[in-house]
């Protein structure tokens, strides 16, 4: 039996094996390197990786490539998505390169295996033991969403879904303080995720049985060519889907999102949030335009009532929270459902909205986290709201700085926020789904109300005994700060070079 | 000059301001006042000098037209250009700033409590300005809605940061219902923009372009309620007031009258130059409700303002009886009503102003309280104080020789050409009107002089010149363009007999003409 190899694109692939080779290259720093040079060695691994795959995806602008055997496709969204999140993922590993703010050293435990509260922890706390494991773990995230976003085939899918959840699973549980909140959160994503996971592999299966195909041009040929349309494939598809949407947390996937956004370090949710959503945004737009794309009308109720369940719920249980970060993570159950809207227009226009509503809203969102970690009491972070009070008037940049992400989150104009609304409202118009759009203005203007809280706490409100003081970070945290607040601005004023980047960057390729 | 862009410069120079302003440092606050007041009046005179170049009688839709592409995308372009109504309008904000500047000279300063800083407070005011002229000269609607939704954040910071125990709630009551409309509004713009896809190839927002098209009566119709209930709110109409007598109450007196002296126009401005020629159809289609709202209005503001016991509630529920004529005068659609609206409009920010500012002198002396039953007898201690307060209240009931009385007699007029009975009713507003301003007047200002205000340390003294130098502007203002209405006159009107013929609702034929007012006026 003859084994023919299947021919590689290497240069469309190298922004990947970029990402993979430092990956490795990174573990084995960790085993080898002595601890005086560690850190320094990670953060030119990760920053040095990140940059020159971000360096190659702008060489490949214009690639329209199936490589690998038909695993792995590099067309214009693809390259867009990746590269937003390698941008994304050097702003976040800015935010956990961070080691000025919190006195002893950086935000992640000494040791992730010991036990909270127990000897061991308290000794390695003494000697100020910190850990560079969260940089190889970094780097394998952001592999599997690159994989997630050029995927091809239903297979490759789940193995990238694997290789960004897995490191997740973990950076969630390192929190520095409060570890039993932070280990709890790692247990209910990974519970959860391993759900998510598993719906997806059977449906994979149900899909495969279907149309004798894992690639997803060939799903939708069949689809199109066999006379008789098949529950089968229909289950499939819902089951298929229940992995990238478990991933964005849309609802009724959406449990895990409030624990982890409060439990994890900051930082890691300022990374997470930000990248996971633009790969699983893409993974989902990929499934649904490329192998379902035929078959909209089946799969459109679906996406509604989960936009509609996501945009509702989101905004209202916001409404009650009063740690910030949880409520950080109902609005973004809230968001993911504004970004369905434009999705469920299965259009081009449709394709161009959702892609830009990530981009802003993943810089919006490092820069929200690089804010929260900068804000401390005696006790590590202040996420109570409560403490918040006053911070506007004791630190009135970085308060202004929360507040035009906080006004951007809620579409006011010259924010990237708005004209991400406004873009995925005409592709939902366009489409006809007007209900869905006095639906999304509705929960727009319940989200208004939080998002405005937060604004009067800080800027309204005396400033308490209890009131929290804004640290002052380093160059790290800085820049991923200035950088959101930048694109903010940017992409609300003059959007226009980006919306022709997406435009330009044309369909998937089929 | 004609080709200098006058509208950006205009709106650019209060924006530049308010940067410097607010880049002082906070020990400088006498310093950031004067640049304050002094890009104030810069911004005056070169709007005084844009309104002397502006050709009443020229036939193009609108004069100082610039127009660049802004996000190509969505065919959105940075186009600006101002017709008669947009040139009053954006005087009167001109006008105004520079005034509560001035009126409000000392109102930030001794407020320790809001600590909120004295030049934030007018750097605020200088990109409300810059917002404000945007609102009024956008002939993009996509632009115009962004300076509606971005106006709002200055105002809520206004309202929030300096102001009176309650204000963290006013302002977002002030900002949520803000928003509400807003958000439908936005709702009702990307449908609009859906629609100029479909009839002309490529999505705009051009204001002409819009007008130009054949929407059918049922897309019409959603549209049009989109676009009113932002409008209604703003005005704001009843039963969509509720926001309005928060946030006067809680604000300083400069606040509201920008808030309600310029602000709320942005509704009325919004019916009159998007609705009716955008929407004719559903404009006529639902002109008997909203007739109806305005009617309600006028007789629901003016009754709760009888019986109020706070000053600057009383102010806030007469406001929104006054809306109920402006938009009465629009919804007529017949050329004098909606002349007169305009004028109203005008005069409505300068009584306003003059109630506001007058009214909150007389608070600092006081101890901020604004019960009317702390006061009476203040014109024996302060008799310019009471002058100026009474010219204020004959304004708000529209004396004839003010100019308020030639907008509500020109809506009335308006009114009784096409709907005679609701001409008649309307005009029993008018008598609440007389009722409540004159016994404001009389409870604060005349009688004994009350003893509380002479009580614990309290002294009522009269005006100073810093104070009467702010009033002296509007109060000339009032009469002089009672007695002469011309100029306003002679600017409005062929911008309003252009809404009109884009509606094309027949004129009743009464044989009645604005000639005789506008050149009787023109041979004084």
């Amino acid at each position: 039996m003859n084994f023919t190899p299947p021919a590689i694109d290497y240069f469309a692939l190298s922004p990947m094996i970029v990402i993979f080779a430092a990956a490795i290259v990174s573990v084995l720093v960790e085993a080898f390197a002595p601890r005086t040079i560690r850190r320094f060695l990670q953060l030119l691994i990760v920053f040095g990786a990140l940059l020159t795959s971000a360096v190659l995806i702008v060489l490949n602008a214009g690639t329209r490539t199936v490589t690998g055997g038909g695993a792995v496709v590099i067309d214009g969204p693809a390259l867009v998505m990746m590269g937003t999140i390698v941008v994304l993922s050097i702003l976040g590993a800015a935010l956990m390169a961070e080691r000025s703010i919190d006195p002893v050293g950086d935000s992640f435990a000494a040791r992730a295996s010991s036990l909270p509260g127990s000897e061991d922890e308290r000794q390695l706390t003494q000697r100020g033991y910190l850990q560079t494991e969260i940089w190889p773990l970094t780097l394998f995230a952001v592999l599997g969403m690159l994989l997630f976003v050029t995927a091809n085939n239903l297979l490759l899918m789940f193995v990238a879904l694997e290789i960004i959840s897995l490191p997740l699973y973990l950076m969630t549980g390192m929190a520095r303080r409060r570890r039993l909140l932070s280990q709890e959160a790692s247990l209910k994503y990974f519970l959860l995720g391993v759900f998510a996971s598993a719906f997806y592999l059977y449906g994979a299966a149900l899909v495969y049985g279907y149309s004798g195909s894992i690639f997803f041009p060939e799903i939708a040929q069949s689809l199109t060519s066999k006379p008789s349309e098949s529950i089968v494939v229909f289950i499939g598809m819902g089951m298929l889907i229940i992995g990238p949407l478990f991933k964005i947390g849309a609802v009724p996937f959406h449990q895990w999102v409030p624990d982890v956004y409060q439990g994890a370090p900051t930082a890691v949710v300022g990374f997470m949030a930000a990248t996971v959503k633009v790969a699983a945004f893409g993974a989902l737009l990929r499934i649904l335009y490329v192998a379902f794309g035929g078959v909209r009308w089946d799969w459109d109720p679906l996406i509604w009532i989960v936009a509609v369940a996501s945009m509702i719920l989101g905004s209202i249980v916001a409404l009650l929270q009063t740690d910030i970060k949880r409520l950080l993570g109902y609005s973004w159950i809230a968001q993911a459902g504004f970004i369905l809207v434009g999705l469920a227009a299965a259009s081009p226009a449709g394709l161009e909205s959702t892609m830009f509503y990530v981009i802003a809203y993943g810089f919006a969102t490092v820069g929200t986290f690089a804010v929260i970690s900068m804000v401390r009491d005696a006790n590590g972070e202040a996420t109570n709201l409560a403490a918040w009070a006053g911070i506007g008037r004791k630190s009135p940049l970085v308060a202004s700085a929360l507040s035009l992400f906080l006004l951007g989150l809620a579409g006011i104009p010259l924010t990237s926020g708005f004209v991400s609304k406004f873009a995925v409202f005409v592709a939902a118009i366009e489409a006809g789904a007007t209900w869905l759009v006095i639906i999304g203005v509705i929960a727009s203007l319940i989200a208004a109300f939080f998002y405005v809280r937060i604004v009067v706490i800080m800027f309204f409100a005396e400033p308490t005994e209890q009131t929290a003081s804004v640290v002052v970070p380093s160059a790290f945290t800085t820049i991923s700060l200035s950088a959101g607040v930048a694109v903010t601005l940017i992409l609300g004023i003059f959007p226009q070079p980006v919306l022709d980047m997406l435009s330009n960057a044309g369909l998937f390729l089929r | 000059m004609t080709d200098f862009p006058w509208l950006t410069a205009i709106g650019v120079v209060p924006l530049i301001g308010s940067l410097v302003v607010a880049l002082l440092p906070k020990s400088k606050p006498m310093l950031a006042k004067q640049i304050a007041m002094i890009v104030s009046l810069v911004v005056l005179g070169m709007t005084i000098a844009m309104a002397l170049q502006f050709d009443g009688k020229s036939t193009e839709p609108f004069q100082f037209v610039e127009s660049y592409p802004w996000i190509p995308a969505f065919g959105v372009n940075y186009s600006v250009g101002v017709d008669g109504i947009g040139l009053v309008l954006i005087a009167l904000a001109a006008t105004l700033v520079p005034v509560t500047i001035l009126a409000g000279w000392r109102d930030i300063e001794g407020d320790q409590e809001s600590e909120g800083s004295v030049k934030g407070y007018f750097a605020l005011v200088l990109v409300l300005e810059a917002l404000m002229i945007g609102v009024f000269a956008a002939t993009d609607v996509f632009l115009f809605y962004v300076f509606f939704e971005v106006m709002l954040v200055p105002v809520y910071f206004m309202i929030g940061r300096y102001g009176g125990p309650q204000r963290s709630y006013a302002a977002i009551k002030f900002l949520l219902y803000s928003l509400l409309g807003g958000l439908f509004m936005l709702a009702a713009l990307v449908g609009l923009y859906v629609v100029s896809i479909r009839q002309l190839g490529s999505g705009t927002f051009d204001f002409l372009a819009l007008v130009g098209m054949d929407i059918d009566p049922n897309t019409q119709k959603m549209l049009f309620l989109g676009f009113f209930f932002a409008f209604a709110i703003k005005a704001p109409l009843w039963p969509f007031h509720t926001w309005l007598p928060d946030a006067a109450a809680e604000s300083k007196p400069g606040t509201s009258v920008l808030l309600i002296g310029v602000l709320d126009k942005v509704g009325t401005f919004g019916m009159i130059r998007y609705l009716l020629p955008i929407f004719p159809a559903a404009s006529e289609f639902y002109a008997p409700v909203v007739i109806g709202m305005a009617l309600i209005g006028i007789f629901y503001g003016a009754y709760i303002a009888l019986t109020a016991k706070d000053m600057k509630r009383l102010f806030a529920y007469s406001s929104m009886s006054h809306f109920g004529f402006i938009t009465l005068g629009i919804f007529v659609f017949t050329s004098i009503g909606q002349t007169g609206s305009v004028v109203y409009m005008v005069a409505h920010g300068l009584s306003t102003a003059a109630l506001f500012l007058t009214a909150g002198f007389l608070m600092s002396r006081r101890r901020e309280s604004a019960l009317i039953s702390d006061y009476g007898g203040v014109n024996k201690v302060a008799p310019v104080l009471a002058g100026f307060f009474l010219v204020a209240v004959l304004s708000s009931l529209a004396l004839p020789g003010m100019v308020s009385f030639i907008g509500e007699f020109l809506v009335l007029l308006g009114a009784f050409e096409r709907y005679i009975w609701v001409g008649a009713l309307a005009t029993l507003g008018i008598v609440i009107t007389a009722a409540y301003a004159l016994r404001l007047y009389q409870k604060s200002m005349t009688g004994p002089l009350n003893p509380s205000l002479e009580a614990d340390g309290n002294t009522i003294t009269d005006l100073k010149g810093r104070e009467i130098t702010a009033l002296m502007p509007i109060a000339a203002l009032t009469v002089v363009l009672g007695f002469y209405p011309a100029p306003l006159l002679n600017v409005i009107e062929p911008a309003v007999d252009r809404t009109l013929e884009i509606v094309q609702v027949d004129a009743p034929d009464s044989g009645l003409s604005l000639d005789g007012l506008s050149s009787e006026g023109s041979e004084q």
